[in-house]
């Protein structure tokens, strides 16, 4: 019987090259490729002799809606690209916006910035481990790590009003200081997440059977892992110690004190130990940044982009005007192009804008780390088994809000 | 130990560059489509621009050549960006593909291909990737409208 509708995936490889092995089709509806993924393997008995991996099915036309908005309506769509740490999207997209503006960051929401950053890091570690554990069986480490990252969630909505996407950065800062007692609360998480982590630690290090899964499973090589685009955890965990905290400091990052955790060989096992090593690394940075966090303003004193002063806006004429140009039309971003590159949780998160000089982007594009990272997964699943195919993609935290956009 | 790398290539890719300028830390380098490929070649052997970061367009209407097609790599010896840009006209938007360099290169000409039409030449496997078998056009160019719809499954009444 024929289909009713086409095909919308093509397999890059033809079933008939050997007669001996079987093509699968994983996904995309199945709850471990986030709904998202498709992945075509060629099998020969239980092992993977070559994967083709599939995505677009999150795909909402993320770079034409952002054309036809200003650039603070941005906002909002943007957060909803890695939506495990939204605000790490909020801050590169700005960042590129003030790159552009030329507008330098008051010291606190600098500071701030580099704060919410690293704590949105350990949210979506959090994320990725528990869920990549889960998917072997592990629901205690699940539950330990999901408690943590609700902690987090919660105390996130106490600043932003919100769960997971915020919406709280500001082109030239933030949409609101810290409410009071957020820092106190913040060091009672850290130390929870100490107690909880480290439980997780000694269930799974030297946990026989998670090893058998994980080690020597899904390898591959520096060398590799840059020809195919990977950055982040996955170039850490192959030994490079790349990271654009460390290379290209942005924010806060070159006043740290913090290291650049890597693994030995690039398997599943340092994936996961790499990310729970880069949390410890966050929780430290952290505690800095509340050490250092200067008083004063949190938005930068430019008309251009930051708006007046509710009083000011209901009784002088000057506000008022400023305060509807800057909502209706959008701020006037100097014509050119940027490009900026924040180091994500998954990798480097770019963006890339052009601006014709009105209030609205010419241009939007984005370099999702996940995106690129899918374009490589099939070499981490070739070789292995069937069943590795779900740790293996687990461990390379691909997100669909940023792969597909 | 970033501006020295910039003269260098500078100095070294005289030949094939049109324009050269350092905008916000990465140098813009604009170049002829032909010689595109080539340069890529060079500042990955001599330059260790490694990391191929991503490939995009801009679509100018009106102006000729129409297609800005416009590349980002990084150099993990170097810790700079370089930004290649290049234009290709409308009736023949082609350039050659990174593919035999850089193995990301595949997903995201891929991608640049959905959106914008550009033909990578000597990449295989120019499926579509973020958009589905048959979709008609490319919905990142400016004449594409941005509530055209193209349904695979019929809306129901």
């Amino acid at each position: 019987m024929e289909p009713r509708l086409p095909n919308p995936v093509r397999a890059i490889f033809a079933r008939t090259d050997r007669d001996d092995t079987v093509v699968v089709n994983i996904g995309p509806s199945h709850p471990a490729t986030h709904g998202t993924i498709q992945i075509i393997a060629e099998l020969d008995g239980e092992k993977v002799v070559r994967a083709d991996a599939h995505c677009g099915y999150l795909h909402r036309g993320f770079e034409k809606e952002c054309e036809s908005h200003t650039w603070h309506n941005l906002i909002p769509y943007v957060d909803r690209l890695n939506y495990c740490s939204a605000l790490m999207n909020d801050f590169a997209y700005c960042d590129a916006v003030e790159k552009l503006m030329g507008i330098e960051l008051t010291p606190r929401c600098r500071v701030l910035r580099t704060l919410l950053a690293e704590y949105s890091r350990i949210a979506d570690h959090l994320t990725c481990i528990a869920a990549s554990l889960m998917e072997m069986g592990a629901m205690t480490a699940f539950l330990y790590l999901v408690m943590i990252r609700d902690y987090i969630y919660e105390h996130l909505a106490d600043l932003t009003g919100a769960r997971v996407t915020y919406t709280y950065s500001r082109i030239g800062g933030l949409a609101c200081d810290l409410p009071a007692g957020w820092l106190a609360r913040l060091a009672e998480i850290l130390d929870q997440y100490e107690v909880f982590v480290g439980r997780v630690h000694g269930l799974m290090d030297r946990n026989r059977i998670f090893i058998d899964r994980t080690r020597d499973v899904g390898v591959i090589s520096t060398a590799d892992a840059i020809d195919w685009g990977f950055t982040g955890p996955i170039l850490r965990s192959t030994g490079a110690p790349r990271d654009l905290r460390k290379d290209t400091p942005y924010l806060a990052y070159a006043e740290l004190d913090f290291e650049v955790p890597v693994g030995i060989k690039g398997d599943n096992y340092d994936r996961y130990y790499v990310r729970m090593r880069e949390m410890d690394e966050s929780v430290h940075m952290i505690r800095q940044l509340v050490d250092m966090l200067p008083d004063g303003p949190i938005n930068v004193d430019d008309r251009r982009c930051t708006l007046p002063e509710k009083r000011l806006v209901y009784t002088e004429i000057e506000s008022l005007i400023n305060h509807f140009k800057l909502i209706m039309e959008g701020p006037q971003v100097p014509a050119g192009e940027a490009y900026s590159a924040h180091e994500a949780a998954n990798g480097e998160l770019g963006f890339y804008i052009v601006s014709t000089g009105s209030g609205t982007p010419y241009k939007v594009h984005v370099r999702a780390p996940s995106f690129v990272h899918m374009g490589g997964a099939h070499r981490l699943m070739e070789g292995y088994q069937l069943a590795d195919i779900i740790p293996t993609f687990g461990s390379v935290n691909m997100i669909g809000g940023e792969c597909d956009r | 130990m970033a501006p020295d790398v910039f003269e260098l290539i500078r100095e070294r890719l005289a030949a094939d560059v049109r324009e050269a300028s350092v905008s916000h830390g990465i140098l813009v380098l604009v170049l002829a489509p032909e010689t595109l490929p080539g340069t890529v070649e060079r500042l990955k052997s001599e330059f260790q621009f490694d990391l191929f970061l991503d490939v995009t367009a801009v679509d100018w209407p009106g102006q000729t050549p129409r297609f800005e097609v416009v590349y980002h790599f990084y150099s993990t010896a170097h810790r700079v960006r370089v930004r290649l840009k290049t234009r290709v006209p409308e009736a023949d938007p082609a350039v050659g593909s990174l593919v035999p360099l850089y193995g990301s290169a595949r997903f995201m000409e891929r991608e640049c291909h959905d959106m914008y039409g550009i033909v990578f030449r000597g990449n295989d496997d120019l499926r579509p990737i973020l958009l589905y078998e048959g979709f008609v056009g490319h919905p990142l160019r400016k004449d594409y409208p941005k509530r055209a719809e193209q349904p695979l499954v019929p809306y129901r009444d």
